[in-house]
C-alpha cells in the first residue's frame, strides 16, 4: 500500500512497489491526461509535477513517492486557464496533442523559477521532451507569450 | 444526420454473458465508458432536429452537428472538414460541432479521392472532400430558405443568410437556424445543387481565414481522449510478443516463467506473436518480457539492410534489371542514346520509422457468440479496418461497432491494424474486452518502415544544352506488395509518388521501379516516396547545375518553364532567403517539390562542424501552392511540422536491421528531431485560384535536398545518402 497525494487528492494504491507512476496514475487511477510515450524518461510525454518538480512518470517507481504530492495536467489548473494553456491555445501549438501535456508540465516548472527565460533557457529545459509532429517553434512561442501575459 | 448513436452492440449483458466461466476478479473497479468524443457527441436536443443531409444535424437551440469522416491525428481536418460545410451553410462556426461518424457507411462518407472509402493519407482529406461537403451545406442552406419561404409565403428569392441566421430585408423579417429547425422537413427529393450555385470565393467567411482548431482546448488539458486512454467495463490488459520479422510465426513457447507473474491469466498464441492476458498493464507488460518463444523462419529473418543496400545500389546499375514503368514520356532510352551529354547520379536512403509519440494499441471486445465486436481504437483507413475485422471473425461488417479517436500522430503508420486484429483475436480467445499496449520497444522494433532505397538517376542533355531526357531508376521493395501480401511486382504509387517531377516538363521521361524482396515490414511514411525521390532528383539536379557552371535558382527556373506556379514559389523562396547574398560560414541550398497536385520550394541555410561532423541548420524557408488555402495558418504549421518531422530523418534516424531484427530500440537510439535541432523556419502560403489540394507532408520532400545542397555549396562534397549522419559527414570531408 501507497498512500500519496494526486491533484490535491489523497489515493492509497495496492501495486507492485516498482510500478511506475505512469501506470498507476493511467490505469489505476484514470487521469489519463499524463500520456504514456517510452518507459525509460528519454520523451518527456508523461512528465508530471512531484513536489513542484518536473518528474518523468514512466521511470518513477510508486514507492519512491510515498507521502509526496503529485500535479498532473488534470491538476495544473481548474479550468484550463493556466497562462501556459491559454497560450497554447493562442499560439494553436498542438497538432496530434499527444505529447503536449508533458510539453506543458514541463514548460510550467520553467515558468515557476524563472519568469522571464530567454531562447536559449526554454530551448535546454525543454530538450527533453519530443514532439513527433514538430510543434517545437509554436512551444517556444506559447512559453514567451505565457510568460509575457502571465 | 439521420441516425444518432446506436445502441452499443456489446451489451452489458452481453458482457457478463462473455465474462462467465473466468476464473479471476477483477481488481480495478470498472468505470463509466465515455467516448473520445465526448466532448462534441452530446446528442443535440431530440425535441425535433433537423437533418437537411446525411452530414448534418441542427437541432432547436441552434447547434449544428457536423459529420467530420476524416482521422484527426494533428492535421486539422476535424476543423477545416467541418468548416467547408459550415462555409456554404452559412453557419454562425461558434454553434458548429464536429464528430466523428458513428455510422461508417462508405458510400455516405467515404473520401472520393479513395474511391469512396474511410482512408485518412496522402493529404487528400481537403482534396477529397472539398466539393462535396460545400455541395452538402448549400443544400442544407436552400432546405432551410425553403422551409423559410413556404412559412412566411414570400418568394425564396428575396431571402438571404447571415451567420445562422435566415432574412428577409423587405419586410426585416429574421430567424435563427435552430428555431428553423423546429417546423422545417428535409424534403424527400433534396434539393439539387450545381457548382454555379456555391459561394464565389470573394464571400467566403470561414475558408481563407485561419479558424481555431476545435478540439484544441481538449489537447491543452489533457482531455483529449485517444485510443490508449480507453477504459471499457470488465477489460483486461494485453502485452504481445511479437516476431522479431514478418512472417514469423511462434513455433515454441516457454511462459513458465511469465504466467507467474500476479495478475497474469493468460496466454495466448497469434499469427506473428504470442500474448499475454492479465488484469494490470504492468504484469502484462513484465511477463512478456520472461516469454521465450522460437519464431517460424521466414524471408525477412535473414535481412541484413546494410548488405542489401549494397545489393541495391548494385542492382540500380545493372541496366538489364527492368523496372515497372511509373511514369514514362517520350523514349528515354533513345534520347540518351542521342544526347550530347549525359550525367550519372547515385543515392541512397535508409529505413525510417514513424515513431509517432503515442505506441500502438487496440481496445476490442468481441460478443460471446464470436459474431460481433466494438472496437476502441485509432484508424487512418477505416473501411480496411472493418473489413479486415469482419474478415478474422467471419462475419459481417454491420456487426462491427467502430468508436474513432483521436490519433496520437499518425504520418501512415496508423493505417496498418495488425494491434487491432490481434487486440480482436485476443478478446475472442478470452471472452472479454482486451486492451492491447505495445511499448515504444514492441513499437519500434514492430515498426513498419519506410522502405529504403538505392536511386540510380542519368540525365541527358542535347547539342542546345536542354535537358532532353531524365531516366531515374529506383530499386526499393513494394509496400504494396507487403500490404497487399500480393508479391507480383507492379506499379507502387507509395514507393514511386514524386520520381515523375512534374515541375520539371522534359520531353522524354522514364521513372521505373526495380522492385527487390527482403522480407521487411513496410508501411507508407509521412511524404511515402516523395520523401527520397526528392532527395535523389533534387541533389542531382543541383550537381548537374555544379558541373554546368549554373546557378542551382536560375537552373531550377530554367527547366521548370512552363509551370508558372512553380516558378512563382522558386522565386518566393530566393527572395525570403536572399539568396544571392553570400554567407561567410553558411551556405544555402534550395530544392522544390510537387506531391499530389500541391507545389512546393524551399531553401535550407546550413553550417557544419568539420571536426564533429555534426550539422546545423539555422534557416528553413518554404513556399507552398496548394491550390485555395484553406486553412492558411493550419498549412503553415503542417509545413513547419513535416520539415521538423523529416529533420531527424535527414540529420540522423536510422533503421537497421541484422538478420532479420531491428537494431534500435527507442528514443534513445532512435533520435528523432529535438528542440535544440530546430532552426527558424518561415513558411509562405501561397494561395491560388486552383482546387485546394494537400499540405500535410509538404516538409519531407523539401528538407534532404535543400539541406544536402546547402551542405554541398558550403563544403564542395555531395552528401549520397541519408541521413546526413556526422560518421558519413567527416567521411564525405575527409576529415
Amino acid at each position: 500500500m501507497v498512500a500519496f497525494t494526486v491533484n490535491g487528492q489523497r489515493h492509497e494504491v495496492s501495486v507492485a512497489p516498482d510500478t511506475p507512476l505512469l501506470w498507476v496514475l493511467r490505469e489505476h487511477l484514470k487521469l489519463t491526461g499524463t500520456k504514456f510515450g517510452c518507459g525509460i524518461a528519454a520523451c518527456g510525454a508523461c512528465t508530471v509535477h512531484i513536489d513542484g518538480e518536473a518528474v518523468r512518470s514512466c521511470a518513477m517507481p510508486v514507492s519512491l513517492i510515498a507521502g509526496k504530492s503529485v500535479t498532473t495536467i488534470e491538476g495544473l489548473s481548474s479550468d484550463g486557464n493556466h497562462p501556459l494553456q491559454r497560450a497554447w491555445i493562442a499560439e494553436q501549438v498542438p497538432q496530434c496533442g499527444y505529447c503536449q501535456s508533458g510539453q506543458i508540465m514541463q514548460a510550467a516548472t520553467l515558468l515557476a523559477t524563472n519568469k522571464n527565460p530567454s531562447r536559449d533557457e526554454i530551448v535546454e529545459h525543454m530538450d527533453g521532451n519530443i514532439c513527433r509532429c514538430g510543434t517545437y517553434l509554436r512551444i517556444i512561442s506559447a512559453i514567451e507569450r505565457a510568460a509575457r501575459e502571465g | 444526420m439521420t441516425k444518432h448513436q446506436k445502441p452499443s452492440a456489446f451489451s452489458r449483458r452481453n458482457f457478463l454473458t462473455a465474462a462467465a466461466g473466468l476464473t479471476f476478479a477483477l481488481t480495478i473497479a470498472p468505470e463509466a465508458f465515455s467516448p473520445a468524443d465526448k466532448a462534441f457527441a452530446d446528442a443535440p436536443n431530440p425535441a425535433t432536429p433537423l437533418s437537411p443531409n446525411v452530414w448534418l444535424t441542427i437541432a432547436p437551440d441552434g447547434t449544428i452537428t457536423v459529420i467530420s469522416p476524416a482521422a484527426e491525428m494533428g492535421q486539422g481536418s476535424f476543423t477545416t472538414l467541418p468548416l467547408i460545410l459550415a462555409e456554404e451553410l452559412d453557419a454562425d462556426w461558434s454553434k458548429v460541432k464536429p464528430v466523428f461518424p458513428t455510422e461508417w457507411d462508405d458510400k455516405k462518407y467515404g473520401n472520393p479521392a479513395y474511391d469512396y472509402t474511410f482512408q485518412t493519407s496522402a493529404s487528400a482529406s481537403v482534396r477529397g472532400y472539398f466539393m462535396p461537403l460545400r455541395i452538402a451545406g448549400a443544400q442544407a442552406r436552400r432546405v432551410l430558405l425553403d422551409a423559410v419561404a413556404d412559412k412566411w409565403a414570400v418568394p425564396v428569392g428575396e431571402l438571404a443568410t447571415e451567420p445562422s441566421v435566415v432574412v428577409h430585408r423587405a419586410s426585416g423579417r429574421r430567424i435563427g437556424y435552430g428555431e428553423i429547425a423546429t417546423f422545417a422537413k428535409a424534403p424527400a427529393q433534396l434539393p439539387k445543387i450545381e457548382v454555379g450555385d456555391l459561394k464565389p470565393t470573394a464571400s467566403f467567411r470561414l475558408i481563407g481565414k485561419d479558424i481555431n482548431r476545435v478540439e484544441l482546448p481538449l489537447k491543452v488539458t489533457g482531455r483529449a481522449e485517444y485510443g490508449l486512454d480507453v477504459t471499457v467495463p470488465g477489460m483486461v490488459y494485453a502485452a504481445v510478443l511479437q516476431s522479431p520479422y514478418a512472417n514469423g510465426a511462434p513455433m515454441e513457447v516457454d511462459s513458465a516463467r511469465a504466467e507467474k507473474v500476479p495478475g497474469v491469466t493468460g496466454i495466448v498464441k497469434l499469427p506473428e506473436g504470442v500474448g499475454v492476458i492479465g488484469t494490470t498493464i504492468e504484469g502484462t507488460q513484465a511477463a512478456k518480457k520472461l516469454l521465450k518463444v522460437t519464431w517460424g523462419d521466414a524471408a525477412g529473418a535473414h535481412l541484413d539492410s546494410e548488405r542489401a543496400l549494397e545489393e541495391f545500389a548494385a542492382i540500380g546499375r545493372d541496366k538489364s534489371r527492368d523496372g515497372v514503368p511509373f511514369a514514362k514520356i517520350g523514349d528515354v532510352k533513345a534520347a540518351l542514346a542521342s544526347a550530347k551529354r549525359v550525367f550519372l547520379g547515385e543515392y541512397r536512403t535508409r529505413y525510417v520509422y514513424h515513431a509517432q509519440m503515442e505506441p500502438m494499441n487496440a481496445t476490442a471486445a468481441v460478443s460471446a457468440d464470436g459474431k460481433s465486436a466494438e472496437l476502441w481504437v485509432e484508424t487512418q483507413a477505416a473501411t480496411t479496418l472493418l473489413k479486415g475485422v469482419a474478415q478474422i471473425l467471419q462475419t459481417d461488417r454491420s456487426k462491427l461497432t467502430l468508436h474513432q479517436h483521436f490519433i496520437g500522430g499518425g504520418y501512415g503508420r496508423r493505417g496498418n491494424h495488425e494491434v487491432i486484429f490481434d487486440a480482436v483475436r485476443l478478446s475472442k480467445a478470452v471472452g472479454k474486452p482486451v486492451k492491447l499496449v505495445w511499448t515504444r520497444e514492441d513499437d519500434l522494433k514492430g515498426g513498419k518502415f519506410r522502405p529504403m532505397t538505392a536511386h540510380h538517376i542519368e540525365a541527358g542533355f542535347d547539342a542546345d544544352g536542354k535537358l532532353i531526357a531524365w531516366h531515374h531508376r529506383v530499386v526499393a521493395e513494394s509496400v504494396l506488395a507487403y500490404i497487399s501480401g500480393n508479391p507480383k511486382p507492379r506499379q507502387d504509387r507509395i514507393v514511386m509518388k514524386g520520381s515523375p517531377i512534374p515541375q520539371y516538363p522534359i520531353a522524354n521521361k522514364l521513372a521505373e521501379h526495380v522492385i527487390e524482396s527482403r522480407g521487411a515490414r513496410l508501411s507508407p511514411w509521412r511524404g511515402v516516396g516523395n520523401g527520397y525521390n526528392a532527395f535523389a532528383a533534387e541533389s542531382f539536379i543541383d550537381d548537374i547545375a555544379k558541373e554546368l557552371g549554373k546557378d542551382p535558382v536560375a537552373f531550377r527556373l530554367e527547366l521548370s518553364e512552363g509551370v508558372p506556379r512553380m516558378q512563382h514559389l522558386i522565386r518566393v523562396v530566393a527572395d525570403q532567403s536572399g539568396w544571392s547574398r553570400k554567407r561567410d560560414e553558411t551556405a544555402l541550398g534550395v530544392a522544390t517539390m510537387v506531391k499530389d497536385d500541391t507545389l512546393a520550394a524551399s531553401v535550407a541555410e546550413v553550417s557544419i562542424d568539420r571536426v564533429s561532423g555534426k550539422i546545423k541548420v539555422h534557416n528553413f524557408w518554404a513556399a507552398i501552392d496548394a491550390g485555395i488555402a484553406v486553412q492558411p495558418r493550419n498549412l503553415t504549421a503542417q509545413t513547419e511540422g513535416s520539415f521538423i518531422y523529416a529533420l531527424g530523418s535527414v540529420l540522423r534516424e536510422k533503421i537497421t536491421i541484422r538478420d532479420g531484427h531491428v537494431l534500435q530500440s527507442n528514443y534513445s537510439d532512435y533520435e528523432v528531431a529535438r528542440m535544440s535541432d530546430v532552426p527558424h523556419v518561415e513558411v509562405t502560403v501561397v494561395s491560388t485560384d486552383n482546387k485546394p489540394t494537400g499540405g500535410g507532408e509538404l516538409g519531407v520532400p523539401l528538407s534532404a535536398a535543400a539541406i544536402g545542397n546547402a551542405i554541398a555549396a558550403l563544403t564542395g562534397v555531395r552528401l549520397h545518402e541519408l541521413p546526413f549522419s556526422p560518421d558519413q559527414v567527416r567521411g564525405a570531408l575527409g576529415a
